[in-house]
């Protein structure tokens, strides 16, 4: 069951800001599902995940809030 | 300290944290450093006047617009590790009471300066107090001597290292020949001679390598990428201030700035007036926070009262502002939704402004306000 971090009405670059902090104080293994409403954070966040190794698992966006759901996989 | 280098030991694997702000400047900076053999990982900073993706995120036009954050990308095409660090709050000292004076706007560029690489030195001291030699050795800034005329000088670039507290850990390898060896040259942890001497606001030297290394996708913002070093920001920003009759800000301050057509009929109240949907979207997640009028008769935009309505006559004159910006602006009558934070609506009838009534010194923006003191220099007169 993935842990669910609310980031609407964030602009960016605060939606990868506070997933890099939130995935900081998790573990391998864990799984993240962000919520918000900056599409950009579609773009943003993937690219920290390729960056940091952390594996995304699927994004989706459905009446102007978009997901990705990561799996946290720390170096 | 000298590099350790024995015929049983490897050599130390030096490390650069680099000051990546997404631009050509900080990404050609890395690149020369990895190229000797440097580990190299980025920060970027976040101090909430970033322009990138906020007006695209928030305006439908814009939607289209390519999303990235350049940041993030430079430290892919690069292939670094990307610290994305949160300084809004930290950074307000900066812009409000900046000891090195603004630039042709609001623009505090040279503290701007000195405060991130101070952030970044506090990052190296840190890392070293943990992991020693493992942690980093020195920072660089794609910094070039005469690129920008408040911060990036011949003068201030040892005022920077001096002031941020890195000194001779600061390496700016784009313009290093202007310069006096630093502490990674002299160790020899770089090799000085594949650094550059780029001087001047010709891109020239910078594009040529780029080429070189197969650079081909980048960002040159022209302005810089700094919401302050826009005119118009600025002065939205100098009317907040004297509306206030002080310096000083929240985050949700800066980033309405961003937003709408702002309006100050009346020294105690601005409007935040949408001129597109997305901008609508976006204001109404702060009807919790301030006032709006919405048009209720006919299409409008939602209009933000930044400030306090002092009569009935205000908010009717207000009404009437935002009636002017709405499809019935030639109708008799338009009637508006005035709504209080707390939820509590009431309607109003009004009749539209006539064009030549909306007078142009209303519009925050056009002109540079006076600002009041810093806060400094507020409390030490009285």
């Amino acid at each position: 069951m993935a842990e669910e971090l609310n980031v609407r009405r964030l602009l960016c670059p605060l939606p990868v800001i506070r997933t890099q902090n939130k995935i900081n104080t998790m573990t391998s293994g864990e799984e993240l599902l962000v919520v918000g409403t900056d599409p950009g954070m579609l773009n943003d966040i993937p690219a920290w995940c390729r960056i940091n190794g952390h594996q995304v698992l699927d994004t989706s966006s459905q009446d102007g809030e978009y997901r990705v759901h990561i799996k946290v996989q720390h170096s | 300290m000298s590099q350790s280098s024995t015929s049983h030991q490897q050599p130390v694997q030096r490390k650069a944290l680099a000051l990546v702000s997404g631009g050509l400047d900080s990404m050609l900076a890395v690149r020369v450093i990895q190229e000797q053999g440097i580990h190299v990982e980025g920060v970027n900073f976040y101090t909430g006047f970033c322009v990138e993706g906020h007006t695209q995120a928030i305006r439908e036009r814009d939607k289209n617009k390519n999303k990235r954050n350049n940041a993030l990308w430079v430290a892919e095409q690069l292939g670094i590790k990307l610290h994305i660090v949160d300084i809004s709050e930290e950074y307000k000292d900066v812009v409000l009471n900046p000891k090195h004076g603004y630039g042709a706007h609001l623009n505090p560029c040279l503290d701007c300066k000195i405060f991130m690489v101070n952030q970044a030195t506090l990052m190296l001291n840190k890392a070293r107090e943990m992991a020693g030699d493992e942690g980093f050795d020195f920072i660089i800034t794609g910094e070039v001597i005469g690129q920008r005329p408040k911060s990036q000088l011949k003068w201030t670039m040892p005022v920077i290292a001096r002031e941020s507290g890195a000194d001779d850990r600061l390496l700016r390898p784009l313009s290093a020949l202007n310069l006096d060896p630093t502490l990674p040259e002299r160790e020899g942890w770089v090799d000085r001679e594949k650094l550059y001497g780029f001087s001047g606001r010709n891109r020239t030297p910078q594009m040529e390598l780029a080429k070189k290394f197969g650079l081909t996708d980048f960002a040159q913002p022209a302005g810089g990428c700094c919401f302050l070093t826009h005119e118009a920001y600025s002065n939205k920003l100098a009317d907040l201030w004297q509306a206030r009759r002080k310096r000083d800000y929240e985050l949700d301050d800066i980033m309405l700035l961003k937003v709408g057509r702002h309006l100050r009929p009346r020294p105690h109240f601005k409007l935040i007036v949408s001129r597109e949907e997305g901008e609508n979207n976006f204001l109404q997640g702060y009807r919790y926070q301030f006032p709006s009028l919405e048009v209720v008769s006919h299409g409008g935009p939602l209009t933000l009262v930044d400030g306090e309505f002092e009569s009935d006559e205000d908010l009717a004159f207000a009404a009437r502002i935002v009636a002017r910006f709405s499809q019935g602006r030639r109708a008799g009558e338009v009637v508006l939704a005035y709504r209080e934070p707390n939820g509590v609506t009431r309607e109003i009838t009004v009749k539209p402004l006539r064009p030549d009534e909306i007078k142009r010194e209303w519009h925050v923006g056009e002109h540079r306000p006076e600002i009041p003191p810093a806060p400094e220099e507020a409390s030490s007169h009285g």
